[in-house]
């Protein structure tokens, strides 16, 4: 039985999310079919064209961007169609739009933020964090022959390679957009760029209090690092979102990550875990962070932080 | 004005963790409760658009046992007006298209103009229960919403995609739009509201059929540790002597 994967694009660029669904398609096995909705989806199917995808679906819609009523119109017209086994979509904010109505609508099996999946003797397996990452599930679909399945980012590599997929156009009839994209809000430029900087020092709810802010802005000066944060610190208003380091932030890759008082939500991680060393001062000793950071710390981040500003 | 807020009680692990004997959940003497991060601002929107429009009503509704009333005495104390509880025994540790069946059949009944959910809870992470739930309701919906402007018939909302990327779409309402953290700042409860809450309505409902569960836990587990970090010892002084020394060896060059 087949695997469909959903292609995710924004403003034209295809979104690297689309080929690790590539990748976990391949490892379960089956033939991939790969839809890509799009207003002229041939300026996609290169780009998902690698190795092992059989066939990719191309969907002309009247959309240039995502709304949800016609990617779920769609993809619940390919899964009547098709019949496949699983539907892997990114865990993505597009995604949570749809993933789980079809679900609902069409009785399917369902779960997101899965890390991981297996076929044990025909059913399938899913593997996803509980309780802020500290534990993890096995999850599985009884009754079930077909499952939604969101994937999390960044879990299985990119596919590579060029492919030989067939294409195939396939045209789907969507009609009433109840929720329609109008436009963008352009980022705000910021004073700093964070993915550029060799040492970061972030920070996160660890700190309390919006007074204790400026201690650390003075720490980074110190020592020669940029300060970064975690979203806590950018909801509760006090650092421009330019600063934040996370899944809805900057995905940063600095030679060197100190988080102080960061536990490590896995949005956070899914912007930091490839930085070239990570250390982690946290007071909680199962703070998700230790999992990823390459040293860690379990100790009070304000001693820490004070024992260091003399360092220097 | 009719708005319904969905809230959940969510659970918190502490430093130790057990499971429960068929080790399908975490053990929930190992958990500390509390109001669903996302909902208290989920709350907060709807109490501000009641307040904007001038009369209306803000419904709490909560699928959860009788202990799940704390949430919902929390966000009837922000200023709230009465909840709803919906439970069956089924709905313990339930998959979130499972949830959202018992909440919709709640939601139904109360015909509301606008129904707002968080976008996650912290414990399952699923960002499920809300999408499925306006699919249920037969409702136009956006998900990870950081801005509403209600107009007439439609709604302005901002759409927080990765990066920070914002996508300005219009929505048809009655609609569900499911909250993201950073929209406003939820008000504090004061002691006062705490207890004047606990005056306010829960009606407790029991759920009907519910249908074939979406997915099972079929066990929890700690995860294997893998690599993890080498852990640094010592007094303050020390591990901060010992962050510098690998700060100047990994930044050099």
């Amino acid at each position: 039985m087949s695997i469909l994967v959903v292609a995710e694009h924004v403003r034209g660029e295809l979104r690297p999310v689309t080929l690790e669904l590539i990748s976990a398609a391949r490892e379960l096995g089956g033939p991939v079919a790969v839809a890509v909705l799009a207003r002229d989806p041939s300026g996609f199917t290169d780009a998902v064209n690698v190795d092992g995808v059989d066939e990719i679906l191309a969907v002309p819609i009247d959309q240039e961007e995502f709304e949800n009523d016609v990617y779920q119109q769609v993809v619940e017209r390919l899964i009547e169609e098709r019949s496949p086994r699983a539907i892997l979509l990114g865990f993505t904010v597009n995604a949570m739009a749809y993933g789980p109505a079809l679900a609902a609508k069409l009785g399917l099996g369902f779960a997101s933020d899965v890390f991981a999946v297996r076929d044990e003797a025909g059913a399938l397996v899913a593997e996803r964090s509980y309780y802020g990452a500290k534990v993890n599930g096995e999850v599985e679909f009884p009754g079930h022959d077909q499952v939604v399945l969101l994937l999390r980012a960044t879990a299985w590599p990119p596919a590579e390679g060029s492919g030989a997929a067939t294409v195939t156009e396939v045209a789907v009839p969507a009609d009433g957009s109840r929720a329609r994209h109008q436009g963008w809000v352009e980022v705000q430029a910021a004073d700093v760029d964070i993915t550029t900087a060799d040492f970061l020092l972030s920070v996160g709810r660890g700190i309390g209090e919006k007074e204790n802010l400026e201690q650390f802005e003075e720490l980074a000066k110190t020592i020669g690092a940029t300060l970064s944060v975690s979203r806590p610190i950018v909801d509760a208003g006090w650092m421009p979102s330019a600063r934040q380091v996370g899944q809805s932030g900057k995905t940063v890759k600095p030679k060197v990550y100190l988080a102080l008082g960061i536990s490590g939500a896995v949005q956070h991680l899914a912007g930091m875990k490839t930085s070239g060393t990570i250390i982690a001062v946290n007071t909680d000793p199962e703070a998700a962070i230790f999992n990823v950071a390459h040293y860690g710390a379990v100790a009070d981040l304000f001693e820490v932080a004070e024992e260091l500003e003399k360092l220097y | 004005m009719k708005i319904v807020v969905c809230v959940k009680q969510v659970g918190a692990l502490g430093d130790e963790v057990e499971f429960t004997e068929d080790e399908r959940d975490v053990d929930p003497d190992y958990l500390d409760h509390a109001l669903n991060e996302w909902d208290s601002y989920a709350t907060e929107e709807a109490l501000r658009v009641r307040d904007a429009a001038g009369d209306g009503e803000v419904v709490v509704v909560s699928a959860g046992d009788e202990d799940a009333e704390d949430a919902m005495r929390r966000a009837l104390a922000m200023g709230a007006d009465r909840g709803v509880r919906v439970w069956s025994q089924e709905l313990a540790g339930a998959d979130p298209i499972t949830m959202a069946r018992a909440l919709a059949e709640v939601v139904r009944g109360e015909s509301p103009d606008l129904v707002l959910c968080g976008v996650q809870s912290s414990d399952a992470v699923q960002a499920a229960t809300g999408t499925a739930l306006a699919e249920l309701l037969g409702l136009p919906r956006v998900a990870v919403v950081t801005k509403l402007e209600l107009g007439d018939g439609t709604a302005t909302v901002h759409r927080e995609l990765e990066g920070g990327l914002v996508d300005v779409v219009e929505v048809d309402t009655p609609c569900l739009l499911t909250i993201q953290t950073g929209i406003n700042e939820p008000r504090y409860a004061t002691l006062r509201a705490i207890k004047q809450a606990e005056q306010k309505e829960v009606e407790v409902r029991e759920a009907g059929e519910l249908g074939a569960p979406a997915a099972r836990v079929r066990n929890m587990f700690v995860p294997p540790k893998g690599e993890g970090a080498e852990m640094i010892g010592g007094s303050s002084a020390e591990i901060a002597r010992r962050i510098k020394e690998i700060v100047d060896e990994r930044t050099a060059g």
